[in-house]
């Protein structure tokens, strides 16, 4: 634990103290020059776009614009918070309820700590460099709102909002994105590498990569990769994370040989709800405006979610011969994966396209796929949002519209931002796991995993 | 006295405890049990995944009648918990050495 923590202070310092610099060096010499440039623009017809958080006038900040993002945020907070834990808690043993459960909200409590701590400057302000955010927001320093003088700040992201709620949109993005990689790994890992593993990876994959699309000067967005609401970010990330962890980590004990069905899957069905209502925040959110494209990106949510659950149905119903509950709410979640990227720059029909495919492919990754290849994705992390995510990043390369977006999808574009995420978020959770794995341990005894999680971890448990 | 030990659908319960009351019955005990005969199981599919599902819910009622009772409740429990499909349950009929009840400590058919 105290070699652990160790590693992690080096590798914060690591990372922070080179933009440190840069940003001290940057953040002096930026009011001036901002002051500079402001008094000639003042004329000027169209100033120059801001590229960084800055403060402004609170008349500038839009009363709709900021009462649908703060309704947003709660929305996306939702899906982990009860949404994902109660998804993925009717999806385990009853002997491992609490512990799923646990590891949600867990989760949504360590990842605010650093997202205050310095998680949303390294994500979503613009750094010494294209692949990392600077120290400008460290602490969420300089972030504030001044009532006398009638200033707020907002993000250069979000004009019209202040940045508060920006940061916090932003950071329930965050919170659940380690939260979906638990799927894989359930019912097996212990809670206090998990916490590590998680904390580790928000920092050094979750922010980078945020960075990289989202913010303009990452690379990825310099090169065009388009990811409206976190089809790369979010699930293609969390998806191969989940991979990784469920390799390293090895079989649950007794897999394929003792029966290992979900305990309730009323949970999981008042999971999937909530998190396909919570998905409209996380997509129709991202316009980070109450303005067309979100309407138009809520549309294609409701109708590829739609068609997602009802292909997965469909091919469970032909392939297995009946039509499940679990299938119905499995292909939901697929939908809202794949529609994710798209939503925003995608019409209805386009939507439709995106459900059916992801719903039908998804349901044989996790079903075909996942026997094949041996691996243990147990609640199909890997299958549902990674496959997901790449059909969503991929078809909105082709189905993205100019009339709507403003940009022109290409599929090659999409696939830098795919295969990028894949490879470092692949390659950097692969060595976080190895490295808790060879110093604190990342497994539970086989003995308090045949127990189960909820009384060896936490000393409680379910009737 | 005979003590009747029934297995039968969980869902035929109330038609039993009905037809068992009508000719007389004072008091019995339910049990929800697991078990497998000739019905067999099932097979559930979660993501692919398949499991058997070698023991079917059961529901086991067990009555304490005198003997001369005992053929009226077992015929009373074969026509209510009868419907024509393998699964139906079974009824086992053993004697009875005692019975006692606890409030008043009266024994054998005054206890029943």
């Amino acid at each position: 634990m105290i070699n652990m923590s160790r590693l992690l202070i080096i590798g914060v310092l690591a990372f922070s103290i080179p933009s440190a610099w840069a940003d001290d060096a940057a953040s002096a010499a930026a009011p001036a020059a901002t002051e500079a440039a402001a008094a000639p623009a003042a004329d000027a017809a169209t100033p120059p776009a801001p590229t960084e958080p800055q403060l402004i006038g609170t008349d500038k900040i839009s009363g709709g614009d900021t009462a649908w993002m703060l309704t947003s945020t709660a929305l996306v907070l939702m899906m982990t918070i009860p949404g994902l834990a109660l998804f993925y808690g009717g999806m385990v043993r009853k002997k491992n309820v609490l512990a799923t459960l646990m590891q949600s909200f867990a989760v949504t409590c360590v990842v605010t700590l650093l997202w205050w701590l310095i998680g949303y400057s390294w994500a979503f302000t613009p750094g010494s460099s294209a692949y990392l955010g600077g120290m400008s927001r460290f602490l969420m320093n300089g972030m504030t709102v001044m009532k006398d003088a009638n200033k707020v700040t907002v993000s250069h992201l979000a004009l019209t909002i202040p940045e508060t709620v920006y940061a916090m949109f932003q950071l329930t993005f965050a919170i659940i994105t380690p939260a979906l990689i638990a799927g894989s790994f359930a019912d097996r890992m212990k809670f206090s590498s998990m916490l590590v593993f998680m904390s580790v990876w928000s920092l050094v994959v979750y922010c980078p990569i945020a960075h990289w699309v989202w913010e303009p000067s990452g690379w990825l967005a310099v090169k065009g990769v388009l990811d409206y609401a976190g089809g790369t970010v979010v699930h293609i990330n969390a998806g191969i994370a989940g991979l990784m962890s469920c390799l390293v980590l090895g079989k649950r004990v007794g897999y394929n040989k003792e029966a290992m069905p979900p305990h309730n899957l009323t949970l999981t069905l008042i999971g999937a709800s909530l998190l396909w209502v919570g998905w409209f925040g996380f997509n129709a959110g991202s316009a980070v405006a109450a303005d067309g494209r979100a309407g138009m990106a809520m549309a294609a949510t409701q109708i590829a979610t739609a068609l997602a659950a009802l292909g997965w149905m469909f091919a469970e119903w032909v392939v297995k011969g009946k039509p499940s509950v679990l299938g119905i709410a499995s292909g939901a979640v697929a939908g809202l994966v794949a529609i994710t990227p798209a939503s925003g720059f995608v019409g209805p029909t386009s939507a439709v396209i995106i459900g059916v495919v992801a719903g039908v492919v998804c349901f044989f990754a996790a079903t075909s796929l996942k026997t094949a290849m041996g691996y243990d994705d147990s609640l199909d992390a890997f299958g549902v949002h990674c496959i997901g995510g790449i059909i969503g990043a991929l078809l909105t390369g082709v189905f993205a519209s100019k009339e709507i977006s403003g940009a022109d999808g290409s599929v090659i574009t999409q696939l830098w931002g795919v295969g990028t995420t894949l490879i470092y978020g692949g390659v950097v959770s692969f060595i976080i796991l190895k490295v808790i794995d060879m110093t604190m341990g990342l497994r539970v005894t086989e003995e308090e995993e045949r127990e189960g999680l909820d009384i060896s971890l936490h000393g409680e448990h379910v009737e | 006295m005979k003590l009747i030990t029934a297995i039968i659908k969980p869902f035929k319960l109330d038609d039993v405890r009905k037809a068992i009351g009508d000719v007389g019955v004072q008091g019995v005990t339910v049990t929800e049990v697991r078990g497998f005969g000739r019905q067999r199981g099932h097979t559930e599919i979660y993501r692919g995944a398949e499991y058997s599902v070698e023991f079917v819910p059961k529901t086991k009622i067990e009555i304490a009648v005198a003997d001369t009772l005992a053929e009226q409740v077992i015929e009373a429990i074969v026509k209510s918990a009868q419907s024509g499909k393998v699964g139906d349950g079974k009824i086992f009929v053993v004697d009875l050495a005692q019975a006692i009840r606890i409030r008043t400590g009266e024994r054998d058919a005054s206890a029943l």
